[in-house]
């Protein structure tokens, strides 16, 4: 059995600060590292690999440092891993990527691909679906448990009021929550071993795909400007009735989107 | 000249700093107030290869080099001296003279066990009249047909309490002195054997220090390790590189320490400002800061002899009496820096400070360190 | 005129889920600044009579898909039926509630319609010359925001998660046109086969994983006041918390400790009650994103680090605030 594992390398946005002056992103000294609900996605291909044998790769698309992700997830026991690096792949949205990564699973070749339900640095949980779309695949998006049997897997999905136990035939796709498992550690055999593998590049011309449907230029969305929110105000002391207290306590958690 | 990580070590050093985050800096305050030996915590040590770390795959090891395991002691002392003893003790003074003087035939038996932390190994050389005077030992081996018979004891024994393998030192001649020493691999199943006190400490609490008996116990004479005289030339070789191990962990103790008196002095405030805004402190972490990085070199420069197959002891000596005493100030420092909070539980750095004081005693004091050097300078 | 801006209402066993009515009332926004229709599209099983509710908050026409195979919600029959009505149709717009379910479906139908999707907006607008959908989201973990636009694809389409916006008001004298719509799903389309829904609230007890904490201290004086926070909390879907003094005193579990002996925390909204902010506590709680102090003494060092400080009694101001809190859910309900 194949299992594709697609990982995306991403600013450790806890690790992000804004400037409490100029309100701007201090970018400097921010980590990058293998977005979490992706180790996930490893960590269950790793786990089917182990109770059933199977070849895990790693795919990601990136500059040329995702490699380090890459050499990251070897080092937690992948078989093998492919960068998909372009130019012409830089300032896609989540269709764009996606028809990148849908491209690469039709080369690579797989039986079931496993994603992470979102990256911490957009956010979107979109690239996962939409790459099986692409593909015309099944998909099962929040998942929280797996159970691998012979062609079939059985699959606990999360929902805001419970969950449902699904059924699907592979191939398809599962993107993971963090509830699914505790991803592993990097071990020390693996790497003292993973410089030795070679990591497969592919490029725009690899994957057979015409240059204006990826990137910024394939990407249906735009960004049309983005800003900070501003250093974060002075905190307010407010010495009132209880009842008024309260009232403004509910106002500004309706301000602030938690009600 | 190059001073960076290799690839490879950049990796080790972030898996290791996660997993010293998640999995030993949490429990580090508790086992030091239980003494419970971390046995979980080296079981998964074992499991990713931080156990065997500088040896080879085809023995169990994780085909990793020296300067990555010293790193692994740093990075585990820098939260929890405890465990990271457990480590270097493990490695540097069990599994070293088995992998350097053993036969096939033991590197076989015990290496693949030891190296992959399915045993765990320590270094019997102490007694109690024994100690800095290593060389007067009391404890006595006699051939006896196919098996050495030891009788004695030995104290401090770092692992102790939890060790499967110990390397054991006895007298196989008395008349010889130094010479009459011999080293064995003793299991801790053999006939004879059992442990004794465990020691109730100032620091490294739950490193289960143990006292060993030995009495008429069989050891089998294929557990010889090199020829009968050559155990103090292998107890001292080992603790040549037990001392760089002893320096990293110094050095991560210090480290540790700095890096909460530095988060400290950013977060509270006295007199209406962050007490980092004040020359008096400011002038200790600088201090601190410099003692550590100095410290640093000569634990690094050391290792990277041995790994460079250069002779080290006295680079090791050096290490070890620096970072060690660098370790007692910083803590000593950091405490200070914290006031009245840093004597309480609430806060590390009065662990750290006593976590500090053994690493200036064990695997030879400050004092047998400038005796090395100076002996050295001076021959 | 363009072409309609859709809502995708999501209904779970026929009960109408909030976000789908928060979406009805930011479409009428966005609708009358289009001079457009706003249309929402109800997919179930028996489920019609929900399309009055749709109406009286703000839907001029509600399509309805009724196929058994749509009686839950599964990937394949959703976006078969929802790419196909809007392959016909050329919305203009569609908005889906960021749910599961709307998190699951969105992407998919955005990729069978080769357009764009952004997900989880909090803003959302009409450039007044080029008549584009603004939609604005956090990205960077929250750090900065983004307005994007889907200039040349049509449908623009967004989801918006639950509670973003406020429930319009339902005007019950609503007029508005219910179209049955018959799409062709057989078994076989559908390649996820449910084999057991479960509904189970899980009890959150990890206080580092939690999006609220109620937090008490020294000055709820003992452990039935915990029961008022535990109230709050509920309010607030979050869970209580204590500092050091509250665990000493027993009034609350050690695993629920915030500060330096115990946890840090970085929920989005911290409620200290009775905290008087003591270092080793605000180490714990200090890079919350949201904080409220309630304490008695201005002077406290938690009032200086509050996002909002009260100066009063938790005894008095907390079953205020939860008074409200009930007040403000029931003015939100469907009925």
């Amino acid at each position: 059995m194949n299992i594709l594992v697609f990982i995306k390398q991403v600013p450790d946005t806890n690790e992000v600060k804004i400037d409490p002056k100029t309100g701007t992103l201090i970018r400097e000294g921010v980590p990058s590292i293998i977005n979490p609900d992706d180790k996930n996605a490893l960590e269950e291909a790793l786990k089917i690999k182990e109770s059933k044998g199977a070849r895990v790769t790693v795919v990601t698309m990136g500059p040329p440092q995702a490699e380090k992700a890459l050499r990251e997830a070897l080092s937690m026991g992948a078989d093998e891993a492919v960068l998909l690096t372009d130019r012409a792949f830089a300032g896609a949205d989540t269709w764009a990527t996606s028809l990148v990564l849908a491209k690469a699973a039709e080369k690579i070749g797989y039986d079931l691909i496993f994603a992470g339900r979102q990256a911490i640095d957009g956010d979107t949980a979109q690239v996962g679906p939409e790459i099986a779309e692409h593909l015309n695949i099944p998909q099962i998006t929040y998942v929280e448990k797996v159970e691998a049997l012979d062609g079939k897997l059985i699959v606990r999905r999360a929902l805001e009021d419970g969950y449902e136990v699904l059924s699907v035939n592979m191939p398809c796709l599962l993107t993971c929550i963090k509830e699914l498992n505790q991803p592993r550690y990097m071990n020390m055999y693996d790497i003292f071993t993973c410089y030795e593998k070679e990591i497969k590049v592919m490029n725009i011309k690899d994957l057979d795909i015409e240059s204006e449907r990826v990137g910024l230029s394939g990407s249906p969305t735009k960004v049309k400007k983005s800003f900070t929110k501003g250093p974060k105000s002075q905190g307010e002391i407010i010495d009132v009735p209880a009842h008024e207290a309260a009232n403004i306590v509910c106002e500004k958690l309706k301000f602030v989107h938690i009600i | 000249m190059d001073f960076s990580l290799t690839r490879e070590q950049k990796l080790a050093k972030e898996m290791l700093e996660k997993f010293v985050e998640n999995e030993v800096r949490p429990i580090a305050a508790e086992i030091d107030a239980t003494e419970k030996f971390p046995f979980e915590t080296v079981q998964k040590m074992g499991k990713l290869g931080i156990m065997g770390l500088p040896y080879e795959r085809e023995l169990g090891g994780a085909g990793g080099d020296y300067i990555t395991y010293i790193m692994a002691v740093e990075e585990l002392a820098k939260a929890c001296a405890t465990t990271s003893v457990v480590l270097s003790a493990h490695v540097s003074l069990c599994c070293w003279p088995i992998y350097a003087y053993g036969t096939d035939e033991q590197k076989n038996k015990y290496l693949p066990k030891l190296l992959k932390g399915e045993h765990l190994g320590a270094f019997a050389l102490t007694e109690p009249n024994a100690g800095t005077d290593a060389a007067s030992q009391q404890t006595t081996a006699k051939l006896e047909g196919d098996y050495y018979v030891l009788n004695g004891s030995k104290v401090f024994i770092t692992n102790g309490g939890y060790a499967d393998i110990f390397i054991v030192f006895a007298m196989t001649d008395k008349l010889k002195g130094t010479k009459g020493i011999s080293a064995f691999i003793v299991e801790k199943g053999f006939e004879g054997f059992s442990i004794g006190k465990i020691e109730e400490k100032m620091g490294i609490r739950a490193s289960s220090t143990a006292e060993l008996i030995f009495k008429d116990c069989k050891v089998p004479k294929e557990n010889l390790l090199g020829k009968e005289g050559m155990g103090f030339k292998i107890a001292m070789s080992t603790l040549d590189g037990g001392r760089i191990g002893i320096a990293a962990q110094a050095l991560g103790i210090a480290e540790g320490a700095l890096d909460e008196a530095v988060k400290y002095m950013r977060q509270r405030k006295q007199f209406g400002k962050p007490i980092a805004a004040f020359q008096g402190l400011q002038f200790y972490i600088a201090e601190m800061a410099t003692r550590v990085e100095a410290a640093k070199q000569l634990v690094y420069k050391a290792a990277w002899k041995k790994q460079a197959g250069e002779s080290y002891g006295v680079d090791a000596a050096m290490a070890k009496l620096y970072a060690s005493e660098t370790a007692m100030y910083v803590t000593t420092k950091a405490v200070q820096i914290f006031g009245g909070y840093g004597f309480t539980k609430d806060y590390p750095v009065e662990r750290m400070m006593r976590d500090s004081k053994i690493t200036e005693i064990y695997e030879g004091t400050s004092e047998v360190q400038k005796m090395v050097i100076s002996a050295n300078i001076l021959k | 005129m363009s072409k309609g801006v859709w809502v995708i209402a999501e209904q779970r066993d026929g009960i109408l889920q909030k976000v789908s009515l928060e979406l009805l009332g930011k479409a009428r926004e966005i609708a009358n600044k289009l001079n457009d229709e706003v249309t929402a599209v109800l997919c179930g099983y028996k489920i019609q009579n929900l399309s009055k509710i749709l109406i009286y908050h703000g839907a001029d026409k509600v399509i309805v898909i009724d196929n058994e195979l749509l009686k839950n919600y599964t990937t394949d029959g959703y976006t078969k039926a929802i790419c196909e009505i809007a392959l016909q149709r050329q919305p203009e717009i569609i908005f889906i509630g960021a749910t599961n379910i709307g998190r699951d479906l969105g992407p998919r139908v955005a990729a069978r319609l080769r357009t764009g999707l952004t997900a989880d907006c909090t803003g959302l607008d009409i450039d007044d010359e080029t008549k584009n959908l603004l939609m604005t989201r956090p990205a960077f973990g929250g750090n900065i925001m983004a307005t994007i636009e889907c200039p040349n694809n049509r449908p623009q389409m967004s989801t918006v998660r639950p509670g973003v916006f406020s429930v319009p008001c339902a005007d019950e004298n609503r007029k508005g046109v219910i179209e049955k719509v018959d799409i062709k799903i057989s078994e076989d389309d559908i390649r996820v086969k449910i084999l057991e829904i479960v509904k189970s609230l899980k009890e959150k007890i990890d206080i580092t994983e939690a999006d609220v904490i109620v937090s008490g201290g020294r000055g709820v004086g003992n452990k039935e006041g915990f029961k008022m926070l535990k109230e709050l909390a509920d309010e607030l879907g979050g869970i209580v918390a204590g500092s050091r003094a509250a665990v000493d005193s027993g009034w609350i579990d050690k695993d629920r400790q915030v500060g330096q002996t115990g946890k840090t925390v970085r929920p989005k909204l911290y409620i200290a009650c009775g905290i008087s902010g003591a270092i080793q506590h605000l180490a714990g709680m200090q890079e919350s994103e949201y904080i409220v102090a309630i304490n008695k003494n201005s002077d406290a060092p938690i009032m200086a680090i509050a996002d909002l400080a009260i100066v009063g009694d938790i005894y008095k101001v907390v079953p205020e605030i939860i008074k409200e809190l009930k007040a403000y859910k029931l003015s939100c309900e469907v009925k």
